[in-house]
């Protein structure tokens, strides 16, 4: 009796997986809809003379990258400010990736009186929110002589995201086994030889990790450079199109595209070829 | 005896060349955190208590600052539309959404799960006035604005909606809670991924749905990621007023304006830095006992266990 039974399936229970796979998919694609379309607005404005609803381009044109040759009225050259960005994030990168890749080995490694109460400290700086300490930090960089100068806003840069960095690579020299540096020292090196030819080799995922976010937060830098840099020629890309975006002449959405486009060229690279790191990286050091 | 002594030996002194590579290798970075963290706390402390203006005299008036902060005609409003702000992406986005945003992912294939994963960290990457510049876009007033393209689209000629102007505090909500969701998003993916799938397959068996799932198994094994991003974020969002400086600078007449940006009008607008110091030292106070806590709750103790070993060389 029972063998004779046919089991009747219905089609959501054949292909129940399928479905709720094509659910949750269209579901997420909905929730994302206002970053996606956006982004690719972007895009496509910044190439685009007409837009038919906003976001479907019907027009080609380059017009809108006529910034790169010749300067915006009232605005200054955009190769300076280009420069004076790069230099912010360069020098932030550089200096991050030095002074944590000392600082972590340090915290890692060496057995000290009041090493807990840095770590401590750390922990504390890293969850601390430091946007609330900016009108001392006018103080300070005004009685610094830094008020108006790159100089200022790439060292308070490096100093807000020591703890985070400093953090990330004792993670990543906690990870090597202590007979490593054991192995060095027997072979005759002193500790700061160990150091230098065997440790940091073998932290290089560590620092490329800190390089990278060094580098890109120094590059997009705005609230710093919106209140201590009061100079046009000293302006970085974001101030620079926080002008744009705020100048009642006009309302260019061609010119905004095509300049926050080739900003976002680095962040973009960085997107598309190393983003393996950005979705393991503890992200408790950024903004949000 | 001869050990205990030993012991004390080794606790009393370094060796001179531990502490010169010490001071080498930790040397650069406190010297920074001393100026530019531990400096500005104690000025805001000194700055709180004179009304020091553009003309930066050091005139200590007191409390009178605090007394003033209590009297301001726009507190009010300001600590409203804080309580709002943080309230609300904090719920709707930075825990809501990006639990959501945990739950499907993880639901689909891992390749899927990553794409849209990554699709939601772009925001985060995105300098922030270009970002600012996205939102002011789809909210833009006249018919090329995304909200009225599509609004033209549906319904034909209407009236081009000026959303941002009528209900700012949604927009600034909006546009702090797609870059906050991720956050979270990513804290609560990882947390998901390492729930053994046994417990699942158990509920699974016992004939439990899908939100029962997620309601008896998943959510109280995220208990204490939730909270963490709940103390972490209601900090960082009680503090950051960018993308608002940005989209709308605390306009229109003041709807959007929080107490970190009326701190940052007051002191670098109206360069009332006195001022301007009192409200910001009511948030460092809040940001250092918060962090304290924090570190109490969260058990940071045992991420700073001592080295295994000391090779004092």
């Amino acid at each position: 009796m029972m063998e004779s039974r046919e089991f009747k399936l219905s089609f959501f229970q054949k292909h129940g997986e399928k479905i709720k796979n094509t659910i949750v998919i269209i579901i997420l694609l909905v929730i994302s809809l206002p970053i996606i379309l956006s982004y690719l607005w972007l895009v496509l404005n910044s190439f685009a003379s007409e837009m038919k609803y906003g976001i479907i381009p019907t027009k080609f044109t380059l017009e809108h990258w006529r910034f790169l040759i010749e300067s915006v009225k009232g605005y200054p050259n955009i190769w300076q400010v280009t420069l004076n960005t790069f230099i912010v994030a360069i020098m932030v990168m550089l200096l991050e990736l030095f002074i944590t890749s000392f600082a972590g080995y340090a915290l890692s490694r060496y057995k000290f009186r009041g090493r807990k109460t840095m770590l401590l400290t750390i922990l504390v700086l890293h969850s601390f929110p430091s946007v609330s300490l900016l009108v001392a930090v006018y103080y300070v960089l005004r009685t610094l002589n830094l008020i108006n100068s790159l100089w200022g806003i790439i060292l308070l840069k490096v100093a807000l995201e020591i703890p985070w960095g400093a953090w990330i690579m004792k993670g990543f020299y906690d990870q090597l086994p202590w007979e490593i540096e054991w192995a060095g020292t027997v072979d005759g090196y002193s500790r700061i030889q160990v150091f230098f030819k065997v440790m940091l080799p073998l932290v290089r995922p560590g620092m490329a990790v800190t390089a990278i976010f060094g580098f890109l937060s120094g590059w997009s830098e705005f609230i710093f450079i919106n209140t201590f840099i009061l100079n046009q020629q000293t302006w970085t890309l974001s101030r620079y199109i926080k002008g744009v975006i705020g100048d009642f002449r006009f309302v260019d959405y061609g010119l905004l595209t095509s300049i926050s486009l080739f900003y976002m060229i680095p962040t973009l690279v960085f997107y598309f070829f190393a983003n393996k790191y950005l979705l393991q990286v503890n992200i408790t050091g950024t903004k949000g | 005896m001869g050990l205990k002594k030993s012991k004390d030996k080794t606790k009393a002194k370094h060796s001179k060349k531990t502490i010169i590579s010490l001071l080498l290798f930790l040397g650069p970075g406190v010297i920074l955190a001393l100026i530019f963290f531990l400096a500005p706390v104690i000025l805001t402390i000194a700055l709180s208590l004179t009304d020091m203006d553009y003309r930066f005299n050091w005139d200590f008036v007191g409390f009178q600052n605090f007394i003033d902060i209590a009297h301001d005609f726009l507190i009010g409003m300001v600590i409203k539309n804080t309580l709002v702000y943080v309230g609300f992406t904090l719920a709707f986005f930075n825990i809501g959404l990006a639990l959501l945003l945990s739950l499907l992912t993880t639901s689909i294939s891992e390749r899927s799960g990553t794409f849209f994963r990554l699709i939601w960290m772009l925001p985060r990457l995105t300098p922030s006035v270009v970002y600012g510049l996205l939102w002011l876009w789809i909210f833009d007033s006249t018919r090329f604005g995304l909200l009225n393209s599509v609004r033209e689209m549906l319904f034909g000629n209407v009236e081009p909606l000026d959303f941002l102007s009528q209900h700012p505090m949604v927009v600034i909500i909006l546009a702090n809670g797609f870059v906050g969701a991720s956050f979270g998003m990513i804290l609560f993916t990882s947390a998901i991924k390492s729930i053994p799938r046994d417990y699942l397959y158990a509920a699974s068996v016992d004939g439990a749905g899908w939100f029962f799932k997620v309601r008896k198994v998943i959510l109280p094994l995220l208990k204490w990621q939730i909270l963490f991003t709940t103390a972490y974020q209601t900090l960082s969002l009680l503090t950051s007023f960018e993308y608002i400086l940005i989209i709308t600078d605390g306009g229109p007449v003041f709807s959007t304006e929080v107490w970190a940006l009326y701190t940052y009008h007051n002191a670098f607008e109206n360069f009332r830095f006195g001022f301007g110091a009192s409200l910001s030292l009511i948030l460092v106070i809040i940001g250092l006992v918060a962090s304290l806590i924090y570190l109490k709750i969260f058990k940071f103790k045992e991420m700073i266990q001592e080295p295994r070993i000391e090779v004092d060389a």
